[in-house]
Parts: structure tokens; sequence; C-alpha cells
């Protein structure tokens, strides 16, 4: 019943058609293939698949933990190692070179080459122009970035942090998640806003922010999170390629994960989750870096004999109900895991719409563990209580499978 | 207290510079309050309409002059009807351009029609001049179903994407620094064509005018910034904006070469647009003109300025400072205008804004569809599970929903 209110079997419906259709821009187009892949396994082609590129895809969307590889069953080459920030970097790249309009802009980008270094060496393949550095005035370069949109180039705006993106938040709800609306659809904004957040390691409470529980309300936007170096390739590309403007949240702890992933292109789908270990007694639902807590906490589970489903939902807005509520009619109990805080937070929102969606389907209420309404402490030992640990999502379990 | 120093021109961060003697205030080079030595503003007619001699300035030819002419005609009669219609309850929401005419079509007449305009919100000149028309106008206040926005936006809050011209958007400023990313993409296109970016007096004290001049500064943006600063935002008068020279000097701080004109003057203005964009698009360089202009009309439709200004002064410059009779008389003085043409000028005007306000009240307003389209590129799952649920509510209760909204 509470079923079909979704949308029907199948995968999940893009917000946006790969579509390149810049007729105001004197540069010539470049069509390439992409084919977008499903969590199922199943492909949609995003543009006409030339024969003769002979590309051979991943179809497998499901990232391993890092030590191992990536399964990949039609790949004939072993893919290459690499850490996150690389792997941005590398989707950053095979964008701005199979399309001339896509541009970064942000503080210390160009030669500097980014404070985590996503952007190094582009301002030198592909000049300042195109990799901007640009002063220090988050409302004002985001704007630029919706400006540049407007007139069609594909800018990614870099925040340094995340939480200097507060101050542009005017820009991205005004103008950037609106004017698309306002403007009759007269004007688009493939806009990408990305840079890292969440709480890190003594970085202080202005630089531990959580800005995806602020900006979710905002109607237009997507957010992403990425948490591997597979998925935050394959997002950044989707994200590059997306007409609507999209929020990539990066995780400040993440940027050195190691993991193989292939050579050949891929894009992942903006709005499905990732189903990271398939089971049957509770459904996990978690992002960005709370996905590896999760992981450590489910091996001290399966140790306990429990069998955990876990699901990195990626997908910020919107959420994947599709594969959420596949997992919860399977389990029937749900264990959120944020970093955001309590109140507000990405978790408040998932539990009130898994319960407004799947609330027959629950033997238990859904359990959300988020770090405390509290500005993230500078002291080492302060810092890593606001943060939900392992331990407490293995208590959380057993509490919920009593 | 004295610091004595050698003078020397020593390199230091940003360029040499000249070294003072003195920390004492009484340098003649310090400009501060600034009561004296305000900078100077170019004007080309006087307040008779007639060309002021010594200056400077390039004639405009019969055609344009008289298009220019009617345009500002056109607004001035456009503005009052709407603001009555307003008044009598058949529009929710109006914004007169009255005083400041001739700073807007006299800038459209000088920019090229590539060039894209990043309105404040008292640039409608720009697009009449450009080609939207009367009903264009009226369909948008009306937010009926022809237009171009899908009845989203408020009255006034225009957007043209075929006539160049950006969606207005109510934040003030916010459109400052989106022109400098306007502008870096012409640049990157290497476009003969600029950003043209509108501000108030008002918006200059928000942030984002300040970051913009600073980024298409330093960034080479070639970025066209005009301010119309018309003496009042709202009820703040500019002495309460602002203790500087006015806005022109605020270019200057930037390192940006800025222009002050009287607005009330459409040759003058002309003339400085015309200047300021070639040497915007030749250069790829920003320029600031600040026209100095007198806001007429209320702020808006929920404004009374009788509150908090005289009427005695309103009056002096709707009267003898207006830019409209002033282009007028001089027009007139080169025999290219007459007192007939002006008659039927406002008859026939005044005619086609009347039909159009009642043709676009008459047309349907959006469907509900358009409610949620355009949200995103396509309409997502969530957004469909909400206009179903609320087209299930108007089922229920059709008595409670307005009737004039089409449901398909």
């Amino acid at each position: 019943m509470a079923a079909t209110i979704l949308h029907g079997v199948g995968a999940t419906t893009a917000l946006s058609s790969i579509n390149y259709n810049n007729s105001r821009r004197s540069l010539p187009e470049r069509k390439r293939t992409s084919l977008v892949i499903q969590c199922d396994g199943s492909l949609s082609s995003g543009l006409n698949i030339s024969n003769n590129r002979g590309a051979k895809l991943s179809t497998n969307a499901v990232a391993q933990s890092k030590q191992e590889n990536v399964t990949a069953s039609t790949t004939s080459k072993p893919g290459h190692e690499l850490l996150l920030f690389e792997a941005l970097r590398e989707g950053l790249e095979e964008e701005m070179e199979r399309d001339p309009h896509v541009c970064v802009m942000g503080e210390d980008v160009g030669h500097y080459g980014g404070s985590y270094k996503v952007t190094k060496g582009l301002a030198d393949k592909y000049g300042d122009l195109r990799v901007l550095d640009t002063p220090i005035a988050e409302n004002s370069f985001t704007g630029m970035g919706i400006g540049a949109a407007m007139t069609g180039l594909r800018p990614i705006v870099e925040g340094m942090n995340m939480g200097f993106l507060l101050l542009a938040f005017n820009q991205i709800s005004n103008n950037c998640g609106m004017l698309h609306y306002t403007s009759g659809g007269q004007f688009k904004i493939p806009i990408v806003i990305r840079g890292p957040g969440g709480v890190g390691r003594q970085l202080g409470a202005e630089h531990s922010q959580r800005l995806e529980s602020y900006f979710q309300s905002i109607p237009g936007i997507q957010m992403v999170a990425c948490s591997t170096p597979y998925n935050a390739k394959g997002l950044m590309k989707a994200a590059i390629r997306s007409d609507n403007p999209v929020i990539l949240f990066e995780h400040v702890l993440l940027y050195n994960l190691k993991e193989r992933i292939p050579d050949e292109e891929y894009v992942l789908s903006l709005e499905e989750a990732e189903k990271v270990r398939p089971g049957k007694h509770v459904t996990v639902l978690t992002y960005s870096r709370m996905r590896y807590h999760v992981m450590q906490a489910a091996k001290t589970l399966v140790n306990k004999g429990y069998d955990p489903e876990v699901i990195d939902i990626r997908s910020l807005k919107p959420f994947d109900l599709h594969t959420i509520g596949n997992s919860v009619k399977k389990t029937h109990r749900v264990l959120i895991v944020e970093e955001c805080m309590r109140t507000g937070g990405i978790g408040a929102s998932l539990t009130a719409s898994i319960n407004e969606h799947f609330h027959d389907y629950l033997d238990a209420p859904i359990v959300c563990l988020s770090s405390q309404d509290v500005p993230t402490p500078y002291a080492g030992v302060l810092e890593e209580w606001t943060v939900v640990q392992p331990a407490q999502i293995v208590a959380a379990v057993e509490q919920l499978c009593q | 207290m004295y610091i004595h120093k050698r003078r020397s021109n020593k390199e230091i961060i940003g360029g040499s510079i000249t070294k003072r003697r003195k920390i004492d205030g009484r340098n003649q080079n310090e400009h501060c309050e600034a009561t004296e030595n305000r900078v100077a503003c170019y004007r080309v007619l006087d307040d008779h309409g007639y060309p002021i001699a010594g200056t400077t300035f390039d004639q405009v030819d019969e055609e344009t002059a008289v298009r220019m002419y009617k345009s500002m005609a056109s607004l001035e009669i456009m503005d009052s009807i709407f603001y009555e219609a307003q008044r009598q309850g058949r529009v929710s929401f109006y914004l007169t351009s009255t005083g400041e005419e001739g700073i807007s079509v006299a800038t459209a007449a000088a920019l090229s029609p590539h060039d894209i305009i990043l309105p404040q919100y008292r640039e409608a000149g720009i697009l009449l001049w450009r080609g939207f028309t009367i009903q264009d106008f009226a369909n948008q206040c009306f937010g009926n179903e022809d237009d171009h926005g899908k009845g989203r936006q408020m009255p006034v809050h225009y957007g043209s994407n075929h006539l160049n011209f950006f969606t207005v958007s109510s934040p003030i400023a916010t459109q400052l620094p989106q022109a400098a990313g306007v502008a870096y993409s012409l640049k990157m296109d290497g476009k003969d064509a600029c950003a043209v970016a509108f501000t108030g007096d008002g918006a200059t004290s928000e942030g984002d005018f300040h970051a913009a001049m600073n980024f298409a500064a330093v960034m080479e943006a070639p970025v066209l910034f005009i301010c119309r600063n018309n003496g009042w935002a709202i009820s703040t008068p500019i002495s309460q904006q602002f203790r500087s020279d006015g806005v022109v000097v605020k270019g200057q701080a930037y390192g940006i070469r800025s222009i002050r004109v009287d607005g009330n003057d459409a040759l003058a203005v002309y003339n400085a647009i015309r200047a300021a964009r070639e040497m915007v698009v030749r250069e790829q360089k920003p320029v600031l003109v600040e026209a100095l202009t007198y806001r007429v009309g209320h702020h808006s439709t929920s404004d009374d300025s009788t509150k908090y200004r005289s009427l005695k002064e309103i009056e002096e410059w709707r009267r003898s400072r207006n830019p409209v009779t002033r282009f007028r008389k001089w027009v007139e003085s080169k025999c290219w205008w007459s007192d007939e043409e002006e008659a039927q000028l406002r008859g026939t005007l005044r005619k086609q804004v009347l039909k159009a306000i009642q043709i676009a009240e008459k047309i349907k307003k959006p469907c509900l569809e358009d409610l949620f389209s355009d949200v995103y590129e396509q309409v997502p799952s969530n957004l469909r599970q909400q206009e179903k649920s609320l087209r299930q509510t108007i089922n229920k209760h059709p008595q409670d929903f307005p009737s004039d909204v089409p449901l398909h």
C-alpha cells in the first residue's frame, strides 16, 4: 500500500537527462557515449551509443571495501589504484577534456591545485581562465558561477571548506535553486558546488560543518555525498553532466582512501543509493565517512551473529526511496547513522520519509544515531565523542534486534 | 606627532609608492567626507534641452533619437497605467521607472543586442527597446499562461533569454557577482559583447557589490556596471546609505575606470554608455558608470514616499527635471518631433496598454502542472507525488480551489 505512492518497479527516475543543447555557445559540441549505471546492473543510455568506440563499462555499481578490487564482469583490464582526491580529479579532468564548457573556480584552485589537491595540475593543462583563482568572497564566486552557468558554461565551484559556503547561502538558495523555475525554464544552471565538509581531526568548530542539513530544504538543487574513490569519480562526472545544480559533499578525512577503480569510463547515477553489504536483520542507512564506522561495526556484528544490510544512501536530495524501501521491506528494522547534528539533519528527514512511506513494514521505531547538537570541540577526545563511533552502532543494532 | 622619512620611491607590495612626510591629516590629497572636490558629472543638455556650450558628444541620428524618445514616453505611459491598474486591484504589485526613463532607454540604445543585461528591477526600458511587447509586459504582470516566466515571479520581474535579459531576482545585488560570471563566459568565447549589470544606490552597500567589482577588476572581466543613483533606497536617503562621494569613487577604489553622468540627460547617458561599452569590450576590463537621477515615483506600490520626503521635492523633479521632457525639447528643437506626433503617440499608446491589460486579464493562468515543473530539469518522483496529492485534495474540495487555474 505504501509502495504505490512511489514510482513503480524499475530504475530510479533520473532528474535530468544528459543532454548538451548549448545552442547559444559558439564552441563546438562534442557528443560522446555515456552509460549511466543503475544499482541493479542494468544500463540506461544517456546519449547515442556509438559502436566504434567499443567501450566496455563496468556494470557493477557496488563498491567493495577499500582492500578489495571492484569486480567488473565485463572489463578486460585490471583497473588502476588511486586515492579519493585523485579519483575526483580524474573525473574532473575527463569532463574538462570532453567538454570545453566545463570550468573550475574557487580559492587557490589554480596553480596551488586546491586545498586538498583535487584540481592539481589542471591549471597547467587548461589555462588560468578555465581553472580560475578567485578572490575571497564565497557569495560572489558562487554568484559568478551561477551567472556563467546561465550563459552556457558548466562551472564547478569549489568551497575551500564546505562551511565557508554558508556565505554563499543567498546565491545558492535564492538564485541557484530558483532561477530555472522563476525564469519559466528560460535559464538553466548546470553548476556543481563541491568541497570538503564534515568533522575532521581537530579543525575547530567553524571548519567542521555539515552543510547538507542546512541545504537540504532548498528546492531546485540536488545533493550527493561521495565516500569511495569509485563513487567519487562517478558522482563527480554525473554532477558535471547534470543540467540541474548539484552540490557534491566530500569529506575531509576521506581524501586519502585508496581503491582500485576501472580504467573504462563510467558515470554513476545521482539519484541512487549503493548497497554496500547485503543482509537480512537490519537496514543500516548511512553516507560519507560514517559508512566506514558502520562497516567496522558490521564486522563486530557479524562475529556476534547479526546480518546487517548496509546501504550508503549517496543521494541526499532526493533520497533513493526505491532502494531504501526494498531493504526496509526485507529487514523491517532501520538504523540511520549520520554525522549531522540531531536537530534537522539528513537523518531527521530520512526518518520522517521512511515513516511516511514504509510505516507498515517496520517492526520497530527507526533509530537514528547522530552527532550531538553542539559545535564541534577542538579537543581531540571531545571531538571524537561528538561523532558516532562503531561501538555505539553495534549497541544500537543489538538493541534494535531484540 | 611627526614622522620624518626620506622621500623615496621604494618598491613595496603593490608597486612603487611615494613616501609621505607626515601623519598629520591636513594633507590636501586626503579626501574622506567629501563635501568639496566631488567628482564631476558628464552632462550634454541643459534643463531646457539645449546642448551646453563646450561639451563633447556624438550626435544621435534622427531615427535613433525619435525611437529613443518614443520608448521613453512609452515607458512613462505604460508605467502610469500599470500603476493605476495595481491601485484598482487588477495587478497585485508594480514598480515604476518614473524619473529614470532616460537611463534604461539611452543605455539600451547605446548597447549591442548581444550584450547581456543583468537587471536590478527598474530597467524595463531596456526590454521595451529590445522588442518586449506591451502585451508581454502585461502577461508577466498578470502571471498568465503566456508569461515567459510561467507565472512564477512577481510582477515586474521580467526575464527573456532571447532578448539577453536575465530574469529579475528580488534579493538586492545578487546579480552583480553573476555579471562577473557572465563576463567570464563571454571572455572565454571571445565574443564581441559584454555583461551589463545594473544596481541602485542602496545596493552598493551589499557585500556582493564590492566583491563583484573586485572580481571584475582582478579577472579583467568585460562588465559594465551601471549604478542608478536615484537618491533613495525605499525610505533611506543616500546620506544614510554611504558617506562617500556617491558611487563613482567606489569604482576607483577597486581599480575600475569610473564616470559620473547626469542620468536625466538621455543624450549624455547615450554617449557615456557608448564610450564605456566600447572600452569594456575592446580592453576586456570593467567600467563603472554612476548615473545621477531621482526616483520620482514611490519605491513600489507597497510604498508611499510622501511619508518620508516632501511633496515639493518630488514635484520639482517631476516637473522641471523630467528626463522625458528634457529629451523631447531637444528632439523638437531639431524638428524631429511635433506636438501632433506627441498627441498621437500618447493616445495610441494609452489605448494599447489598456487593451493589453484587458487581454492579459482574460488569458487563463498557467496550469497546475507548472507549479511543479522546472524545479529540476525533469520532474522528480517526490514532486510528482506531491502533485498527485494536491490533485486529490482539489478533487475532494473543488469549491476551495481558485476557479481560474486550469488543472490541465
